[in-house]
Protein backbone atom coordinates (compact mmCIF):
# COMPACT_ATOMS: atom_id res chain seq x y z
CA UNK A 1 0.00 0.00 0.00
CA UNK A 2 0.99 3.54 -0.80
CA UNK A 3 1.62 5.83 2.45
CA UNK A 4 0.05 9.00 0.91
CA UNK A 5 -2.62 7.24 -1.11
CA UNK A 6 -4.57 10.60 -1.16
CA UNK A 7 -1.64 12.79 -1.86
CA UNK A 8 -1.35 13.95 -5.40
CA UNK A 9 1.18 16.15 -6.81
CA UNK A 10 1.68 17.71 -9.98
CA UNK A 11 4.38 16.02 -12.48
CA UNK A 12 7.68 17.17 -11.04
CA UNK A 13 11.02 17.98 -12.62
CA UNK A 14 13.39 14.66 -12.43
CA UNK A 15 14.95 14.64 -9.21
CA UNK A 16 18.11 12.23 -10.01
CA UNK A 17 19.69 11.30 -6.75
CA UNK A 18 22.18 8.22 -8.22
CA UNK A 19 19.13 5.68 -7.39
CA UNK A 20 16.04 6.01 -9.63
CA UNK A 21 13.08 7.77 -9.16
CA UNK A 22 9.77 5.92 -8.38
CA UNK A 23 6.39 7.10 -10.78
CA UNK A 24 2.68 6.69 -8.88
CA UNK A 25 0.07 7.37 -11.42
CA UNK A 26 -3.01 8.13 -9.19
CA UNK A 27 -6.29 8.70 -11.72
CA UNK A 28 -3.73 10.03 -14.10
CA UNK A 29 -1.26 12.36 -11.99
CA UNK A 30 2.25 11.05 -11.16
CA UNK A 31 3.74 11.38 -8.48
CA UNK A 32 7.28 11.23 -8.66
CA UNK A 33 9.62 10.16 -5.06
CA UNK A 34 13.01 8.64 -4.92
CA UNK A 35 13.08 4.88 -4.84
CA UNK A 36 13.83 2.99 -1.71
CA UNK A 37 10.17 4.26 -0.54
CA UNK A 38 7.11 1.83 0.41
CA UNK A 39 5.36 2.14 -2.59
CA UNK A 40 8.21 0.23 -4.43
CA UNK A 41 7.78 -3.10 -2.40
CA UNK A 42 4.13 -3.77 -3.09
CA UNK A 43 1.57 -5.00 -5.81
CA UNK A 44 2.30 -6.57 -8.71
CA UNK A 45 5.26 -5.69 -10.14
CA UNK A 46 7.04 -6.36 -13.52
CA UNK A 47 10.29 -4.96 -15.33
CA UNK A 48 10.49 -3.40 -18.41
CA UNK A 49 14.00 -3.76 -20.23
CA UNK A 50 15.55 -1.68 -23.54
CA UNK A 51 17.67 -1.81 -26.34
CA UNK A 52 19.97 -4.47 -25.30
CA UNK A 53 21.73 -3.79 -28.71
CA UNK A 54 23.73 -7.40 -28.82
CA UNK A 55 26.28 -6.83 -31.25
CA UNK A 56 27.17 -3.25 -30.47
CA UNK A 57 30.86 -2.85 -29.81
CA UNK A 58 31.87 0.37 -29.95
CA UNK A 59 32.31 3.57 -27.88
CA UNK A 60 31.00 4.10 -25.35
CA UNK A 61 30.13 0.74 -24.90
CA UNK A 62 32.66 -2.15 -25.71
CA UNK A 63 30.61 -5.02 -24.24
CA UNK A 64 26.85 -4.78 -24.75
CA UNK A 65 26.58 -8.79 -22.79
CA UNK A 66 28.22 -7.21 -19.52
CA UNK A 67 25.73 -4.19 -18.98
CA UNK A 68 23.02 -6.50 -19.78
CA UNK A 69 24.16 -9.07 -17.47
CA UNK A 70 24.27 -5.93 -15.27
CA UNK A 71 20.52 -4.66 -16.13
CA UNK A 72 19.05 -8.22 -15.31
CA UNK A 73 21.15 -8.88 -12.03
CA UNK A 74 19.40 -5.08 -11.28
CA UNK A 75 16.02 -6.91 -12.07
CA UNK A 76 16.80 -10.22 -9.88
CA UNK A 77 17.70 -7.80 -6.84
CA UNK A 78 14.31 -5.47 -7.00
CA UNK A 79 12.66 -5.62 -4.02
CA UNK A 80 9.61 -6.29 -5.43
CA UNK A 81 10.18 -9.41 -7.33
CA UNK A 82 9.01 -9.02 -10.88
CA UNK A 83 6.84 -11.48 -12.25
CA UNK A 84 8.57 -10.82 -15.47
CA UNK A 85 10.27 -8.92 -17.88
CA UNK A 86 8.79 -6.66 -21.20
CA UNK A 87 11.34 -5.80 -23.63
CA UNK A 88 10.46 -3.06 -26.14
CA UNK A 89 12.77 -3.89 -28.64
CA UNK A 90 16.27 -4.11 -29.75
CA UNK A 91 17.40 -7.06 -28.71
CA UNK A 92 19.83 -7.40 -30.88
CA UNK A 93 22.16 -4.72 -33.27
CA UNK A 94 22.21 -6.16 -36.67
CA UNK A 95 19.88 -9.70 -35.96
CA UNK A 96 22.44 -12.00 -36.58
CA UNK A 97 21.58 -15.45 -35.16
CA UNK A 98 24.87 -15.36 -32.87
CA UNK A 99 23.66 -12.45 -31.55
CA UNK A 100 19.82 -13.79 -30.80
CA UNK A 101 21.57 -16.79 -29.03
CA UNK A 102 23.62 -14.13 -26.79
CA UNK A 103 20.91 -12.44 -25.87
CA UNK A 104 18.69 -15.76 -25.24
CA UNK A 105 20.88 -16.84 -23.14
CA UNK A 106 21.13 -14.29 -21.07
CA UNK A 107 17.35 -13.51 -20.39
CA UNK A 108 16.93 -17.32 -19.70
CA UNK A 109 19.80 -17.22 -16.93
CA UNK A 110 17.66 -15.48 -14.23
CA UNK A 111 14.28 -18.01 -14.15
CA UNK A 112 12.06 -15.02 -15.35
CA UNK A 113 9.83 -14.75 -18.31
CA UNK A 114 10.62 -12.16 -20.56
CA UNK A 115 7.93 -10.89 -23.28
CA UNK A 116 9.55 -9.25 -26.18
CA UNK A 117 8.58 -6.79 -29.15
CA UNK A 118 10.86 -6.16 -31.92
CA UNK A 119 12.59 -2.90 -32.71
CA UNK A 120 13.81 -2.59 -36.08
CA UNK A 121 17.75 -3.82 -35.64
CA UNK A 122 15.73 -7.06 -35.09
CA UNK A 123 13.79 -7.89 -38.16
CA UNK A 124 17.05 -6.85 -40.62
CA UNK A 125 17.53 -10.82 -41.54
CA UNK A 126 15.69 -11.48 -45.31
CA UNK A 127 13.00 -13.31 -43.46
CA UNK A 128 11.94 -10.33 -41.89
CA UNK A 129 9.91 -11.28 -38.54
CA UNK A 130 10.47 -14.51 -38.93
CA UNK A 131 13.43 -15.45 -36.88
CA UNK A 132 12.65 -12.94 -33.93
CA UNK A 133 8.64 -14.80 -33.92
CA UNK A 134 9.84 -18.03 -33.55
CA UNK A 135 12.96 -17.56 -31.16
CA UNK A 136 11.21 -15.00 -28.63
CA UNK A 137 7.77 -15.02 -28.99
CA UNK A 138 6.65 -18.76 -29.61
CA UNK A 139 4.17 -18.62 -26.63
CA UNK A 140 2.33 -16.25 -28.08
CA UNK A 141 -0.95 -16.53 -30.33
CA UNK A 142 0.25 -13.93 -33.03
CA UNK A 143 -2.57 -11.14 -33.34
CA UNK A 144 -1.33 -11.36 -37.39
CA UNK A 145 0.81 -13.85 -39.79
CA UNK A 146 4.01 -12.85 -39.13
CA UNK A 147 3.07 -9.33 -37.36
CA UNK A 148 5.15 -9.80 -34.43
CA UNK A 149 2.17 -8.30 -32.40
CA UNK A 150 -0.01 -10.15 -29.53
CA UNK A 151 -1.75 -10.02 -26.11
CA UNK A 152 -1.83 -11.43 -23.15
CA UNK A 153 -3.60 -10.86 -19.04
CA UNK A 154 -1.46 -11.42 -15.85
CA UNK A 155 -2.98 -10.07 -12.45
CA UNK A 156 -6.18 -8.72 -14.43
CA UNK A 157 -3.59 -6.56 -16.23
CA UNK A 158 -4.23 -6.87 -20.03
CA UNK A 159 -0.68 -6.63 -21.21
CA UNK A 160 -0.58 -5.48 -25.58
CA UNK A 161 3.12 -6.14 -27.09
CA UNK A 162 3.02 -4.15 -30.59
CA UNK A 163 5.39 -3.86 -33.36
CA UNK A 164 5.79 -0.79 -34.99
CA UNK A 165 9.31 -1.12 -36.75
CA UNK A 166 8.30 -2.84 -40.21
CA UNK A 167 7.02 -1.83 -43.25
CA UNK A 168 8.24 1.39 -42.75
CA UNK A 169 7.60 4.88 -44.99
CA UNK A 170 9.88 6.95 -46.98
CA UNK A 171 9.91 10.34 -44.73
CA UNK A 172 7.87 8.39 -42.40
CA UNK A 173 8.09 7.47 -38.54
CA UNK A 174 7.15 4.14 -36.79
CA UNK A 175 4.30 2.40 -38.61
CA UNK A 176 1.43 -0.09 -37.01
CA UNK A 177 -0.47 -0.50 -40.34
CA UNK A 178 -4.13 -1.23 -40.90
CA UNK A 179 -4.11 -5.04 -39.89
CA UNK A 180 -2.49 -4.36 -37.28
CA UNK A 181 -4.99 -1.54 -35.88
CA UNK A 182 -7.87 -3.81 -37.20
CA UNK A 183 -6.61 -6.67 -34.55
CA UNK A 184 -5.77 -4.16 -31.95
CA UNK A 185 -9.76 -3.32 -32.16
CA UNK A 186 -10.65 -6.84 -32.22
CA UNK A 187 -8.23 -7.81 -29.22
CA UNK A 188 -10.03 -4.91 -27.16
CA UNK A 189 -13.57 -5.50 -28.40
CA UNK A 190 -15.90 -6.71 -24.84
CA UNK A 191 -12.61 -5.85 -22.38
CA UNK A 192 -14.16 -3.88 -19.35
CA UNK A 193 -13.20 0.05 -19.12
CA UNK A 194 -11.75 -0.70 -15.46
CA UNK A 195 -8.95 -3.46 -16.93
CA UNK A 196 -5.58 -1.79 -16.31
CA UNK A 197 -3.95 -1.86 -20.04
CA UNK A 198 -0.74 -2.07 -20.94
CA UNK A 199 0.99 -1.45 -23.73
CA UNK A 200 4.57 -1.78 -25.02
CA UNK A 201 6.18 -1.35 -28.41
CA UNK A 202 9.55 -0.25 -29.31
CA UNK A 203 9.30 2.78 -30.99
CA UNK A 204 7.39 5.40 -28.49
CA UNK A 205 3.91 5.37 -29.93
CA UNK A 206 3.43 9.47 -29.07
CA UNK A 207 5.58 11.91 -31.00
CA UNK A 208 9.02 12.51 -29.24
CA UNK A 209 10.63 14.32 -32.03
CA UNK A 210 9.49 14.00 -35.37
CA UNK A 211 12.87 15.27 -37.41
CA UNK A 212 14.75 12.06 -35.80
CA UNK A 213 11.57 10.08 -36.89
CA UNK A 214 10.80 9.08 -32.56
CA UNK A 215 7.22 8.43 -32.63
CA UNK A 216 4.68 6.38 -34.60
CA UNK A 217 2.74 7.28 -37.76
CA UNK A 218 -0.49 6.14 -37.00
CA UNK A 219 0.05 5.99 -32.94
CA UNK A 220 -2.79 8.28 -32.78
CA UNK A 221 -5.02 5.52 -34.38
CA UNK A 222 -3.58 2.77 -31.69
CA UNK A 223 -4.53 5.43 -28.53
CA UNK A 224 -7.60 6.48 -29.95
CA UNK A 225 -9.26 2.35 -29.64
CA UNK A 226 -7.21 3.02 -25.98
CA UNK A 227 -9.24 5.91 -25.02
CA UNK A 228 -12.28 4.66 -22.76
CA UNK A 229 -9.94 2.45 -20.69
CA UNK A 230 -9.49 4.17 -17.39
CA UNK A 231 -5.65 3.31 -16.99
CA UNK A 232 -3.53 2.95 -19.84
CA UNK A 233 0.66 2.83 -20.02
CA UNK A 234 2.83 3.18 -22.64
CA UNK A 235 5.84 1.31 -22.34
CA UNK A 236 8.39 2.11 -25.29
CA UNK A 237 12.12 2.11 -25.82
CA UNK A 238 14.66 3.56 -29.17
CA UNK A 239 15.59 6.54 -27.74
CA UNK A 240 17.28 4.89 -25.16
CA UNK A 241 16.64 7.61 -22.29
CA UNK A 242 13.28 8.16 -19.88
CA UNK A 243 10.86 10.18 -20.78
CA UNK A 244 7.07 10.74 -19.75
CA UNK A 245 4.28 12.56 -20.22
CA UNK A 246 0.68 11.73 -19.68
CA UNK A 247 -2.52 12.82 -21.49
CA UNK A 248 -5.55 12.07 -19.93
CA UNK A 249 -5.64 8.30 -18.88
CA UNK A 250 -3.15 7.27 -20.81
CA UNK A 251 1.35 7.55 -19.20
CA UNK A 252 3.72 7.52 -21.62
CA UNK A 253 6.83 6.28 -20.47
CA UNK A 254 10.34 5.17 -22.66
CA UNK A 255 13.11 3.56 -20.66
CA UNK A 256 16.54 3.47 -21.00
CA UNK A 257 18.67 1.24 -22.69
CA UNK A 258 21.10 -1.68 -21.36
CA UNK A 259 23.85 -0.67 -24.46
CA UNK A 260 24.54 2.97 -24.91
CA UNK A 261 22.51 6.36 -24.41
CA UNK A 262 21.01 8.75 -26.93
CA UNK A 263 21.19 12.53 -26.87
CA UNK A 264 17.97 14.18 -25.89
CA UNK A 265 15.68 15.71 -29.07
CA UNK A 266 17.75 18.08 -30.78
CA UNK A 267 20.55 18.32 -28.46
CA UNK A 268 23.41 16.68 -31.35
CA UNK A 269 23.44 16.92 -34.74
CA UNK A 270 21.96 13.22 -35.00
CA UNK A 271 20.80 10.43 -32.55
CA UNK A 272 23.71 8.70 -32.37
CA UNK A 273 25.28 6.89 -29.58
CA UNK A 274 25.91 9.38 -27.00
CA UNK A 275 30.08 9.36 -26.40
CA UNK A 276 30.06 9.21 -22.62
CA UNK A 277 32.99 8.70 -20.27
CA UNK A 278 32.84 5.02 -19.17
CA UNK A 279 32.53 6.75 -15.37
CA UNK A 280 29.35 8.16 -16.82
CA UNK A 281 28.10 5.07 -18.91
CA UNK A 282 25.99 3.17 -16.08
CA UNK A 283 23.81 5.80 -14.84
CA UNK A 284 22.76 6.38 -18.61
CA UNK A 285 21.77 2.75 -18.64
CA UNK A 286 19.62 0.58 -16.98
CA UNK A 287 16.24 -0.83 -16.25
CA UNK A 288 12.47 -0.07 -15.35
CA UNK A 289 9.85 -1.58 -12.86
CA UNK A 290 6.28 -1.17 -12.78
CA UNK A 291 3.85 -1.77 -10.10
CA UNK A 292 0.16 -1.99 -10.19
CA UNK A 293 -1.47 -1.50 -6.83
CA UNK A 294 -4.81 -3.90 -6.61
CA UNK A 295 -7.64 -2.03 -5.80
CA UNK A 296 -6.34 1.90 -6.81
CA UNK A 297 -5.00 1.64 -10.37
CA UNK A 298 -1.69 3.39 -10.18
CA UNK A 299 1.08 2.21 -11.68
CA UNK A 300 4.28 2.83 -10.18
CA UNK A 301 7.21 3.29 -12.67
CA UNK A 302 10.71 2.88 -11.15
CA UNK A 303 13.50 4.30 -13.46
CA UNK A 304 16.85 1.97 -11.65
CA UNK A 305 20.09 3.28 -13.66
CA UNK A 306 22.99 0.65 -13.60
CA UNK A 307 25.34 2.90 -11.76
CA UNK A 308 22.85 3.18 -8.60
CA UNK B 1 36.84 -24.54 -73.28
CA UNK B 2 34.45 -24.70 -70.32
CA UNK B 3 37.03 -23.94 -68.06
CA UNK B 4 37.76 -20.80 -70.27
CA UNK B 5 34.49 -19.18 -70.18
CA UNK B 6 34.81 -19.74 -66.35
CA UNK B 7 37.32 -18.03 -65.93
CA UNK B 8 35.99 -15.07 -68.98
CA UNK B 9 33.46 -13.98 -66.71
CA UNK B 10 34.72 -12.19 -64.09
CA UNK B 11 37.38 -10.68 -66.32
CA UNK B 12 34.21 -8.90 -68.38
CA UNK B 13 32.23 -7.89 -65.05
CA UNK B 14 35.62 -6.10 -64.07
CA UNK B 15 36.07 -4.67 -67.22
CA UNK B 16 32.58 -3.09 -67.12
CA UNK B 17 33.38 -2.20 -63.75
CA UNK B 18 36.01 -0.73 -64.42
CA UNK B 19 34.48 1.53 -67.54
CA UNK B 20 31.51 2.46 -65.16
CA UNK B 21 31.57 6.18 -63.86
CA UNK B 22 31.12 6.11 -59.96
CA UNK B 23 29.72 8.21 -57.85
CA UNK B 24 29.56 8.59 -54.15
CA UNK B 25 27.02 9.00 -51.23
CA UNK B 26 28.46 8.94 -47.64
CA UNK B 27 26.33 8.13 -44.57
CA UNK B 28 27.16 10.97 -41.52
CA UNK B 29 24.55 11.74 -38.45
CA UNK B 30 22.02 10.04 -40.46
CA UNK B 31 22.26 12.31 -42.99
CA UNK B 32 22.57 10.83 -47.16
CA UNK B 33 25.64 13.49 -48.91
CA UNK B 34 24.52 14.71 -51.21
CA UNK B 35 20.99 14.34 -50.43
CA UNK B 36 20.65 14.81 -54.33
CA UNK B 37 23.29 12.88 -56.47
CA UNK B 38 22.39 13.37 -60.32
CA UNK B 39 24.55 11.03 -62.89
CA UNK B 40 25.00 10.10 -66.51
CA UNK B 41 23.28 6.23 -67.25
CA UNK B 42 25.66 3.50 -66.48
CA UNK B 43 27.27 5.55 -63.19
CA UNK B 44 28.06 3.11 -60.47
CA UNK B 45 26.91 4.75 -56.97
CA UNK B 46 28.60 3.68 -53.67
CA UNK B 47 26.85 4.36 -50.41
CA UNK B 48 29.66 4.47 -47.32
CA UNK B 49 27.85 4.25 -43.71
CA UNK B 50 30.19 6.51 -41.71
CA UNK B 51 27.58 6.14 -38.55
CA UNK B 52 28.31 4.02 -35.68
CA UNK B 53 24.89 2.99 -35.88
CA UNK B 54 23.56 0.78 -39.03
CA UNK B 55 21.75 2.17 -41.97
CA UNK B 56 20.19 0.69 -45.43
CA UNK B 57 19.57 1.97 -49.24
CA UNK B 58 16.08 1.30 -49.80
CA UNK B 59 13.77 2.33 -53.38
CA UNK B 60 10.89 4.51 -52.19
CA UNK B 61 8.76 2.20 -54.66
CA UNK B 62 6.50 -0.12 -53.45
CA UNK B 63 7.45 -2.93 -53.50
CA UNK B 64 11.23 -1.49 -53.55
CA UNK B 65 13.05 -1.16 -56.97
CA UNK B 66 16.21 -1.80 -54.92
CA UNK B 67 17.53 -2.74 -51.53
CA UNK B 68 21.07 -3.21 -49.70
CA UNK B 69 21.90 -5.03 -46.85
CA UNK B 70 21.76 -3.45 -43.99
CA UNK B 71 25.51 -1.22 -43.43
CA UNK B 72 26.93 -1.15 -40.76
CA UNK B 73 30.01 1.09 -39.74
CA UNK B 74 32.12 1.96 -43.01
CA UNK B 75 30.65 -1.10 -44.94
CA UNK B 76 29.35 -0.08 -48.98
CA UNK B 77 26.48 -0.96 -51.68
CA UNK B 78 27.20 -0.43 -54.57
CA UNK B 79 24.14 0.11 -57.57
CA UNK B 80 24.97 0.82 -61.63
CA UNK B 81 21.84 3.05 -62.48
CA UNK B 82 21.72 2.31 -65.93
CA UNK B 83 17.83 3.68 -67.41
CA UNK B 84 17.39 7.31 -66.83
CA UNK B 85 15.15 8.72 -64.27
CA UNK B 86 14.75 9.44 -60.68
CA UNK B 87 15.79 7.02 -58.29
CA UNK B 88 14.14 8.22 -54.35
CA UNK B 89 14.97 6.27 -51.56
CA UNK B 90 15.55 6.70 -47.26
CA UNK B 91 16.48 4.38 -44.95
CA UNK B 92 14.78 1.20 -43.82
CA UNK B 93 15.82 1.61 -40.06
CA UNK B 94 15.91 5.30 -40.05
CA UNK B 95 12.81 6.27 -42.69
CA UNK B 96 12.84 10.20 -42.20
CA UNK B 97 16.70 9.43 -43.81
CA UNK B 98 15.91 10.14 -47.65
CA UNK B 99 17.58 11.00 -50.51
CA UNK B 100 17.45 11.00 -54.35
CA UNK B 101 19.56 9.95 -57.29
CA UNK B 102 18.43 11.59 -60.98
CA UNK B 103 20.11 9.17 -63.75
CA UNK B 104 20.08 11.17 -67.03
Amino acid sequence: MTEHPTRRHTLECMAWAGTGLIWTITGGVPRSALIGTAEAATGFTFAQMSDSHIGFAREPNMDTPGTLAEGLAAVKAMVAKPAFILHTGDVTHLSKPAEFDAAEKLFGSIGLDTHYVPGEHDVLDEAGTKPFIARFQARHTQGGEGGAYYSFDAEGVHFIGLNNVVDLKAGGMGNLGTAQLAWLERDLVGRSTSTPIVVFAHIPLWTVYEKWGWGTEDGAQALGLLKRFGSVTVLNGHIHQVMQKVEGNVAFHSARSTAFPQPAPGAAPSPGPMKVEAARLRSMLGVASVTLVPGQGPLAIIDTPLGA
Amino acid sequence: MRRRAVLAAPLLLAARRARAAEAKVTIDNFVFTPPRLEVPAGTRVVWTNHDDIPHSVVHSGRPPGFKSPVLDTDETFARIFDMPGTYDYFCGLHPHMKGLVVVT
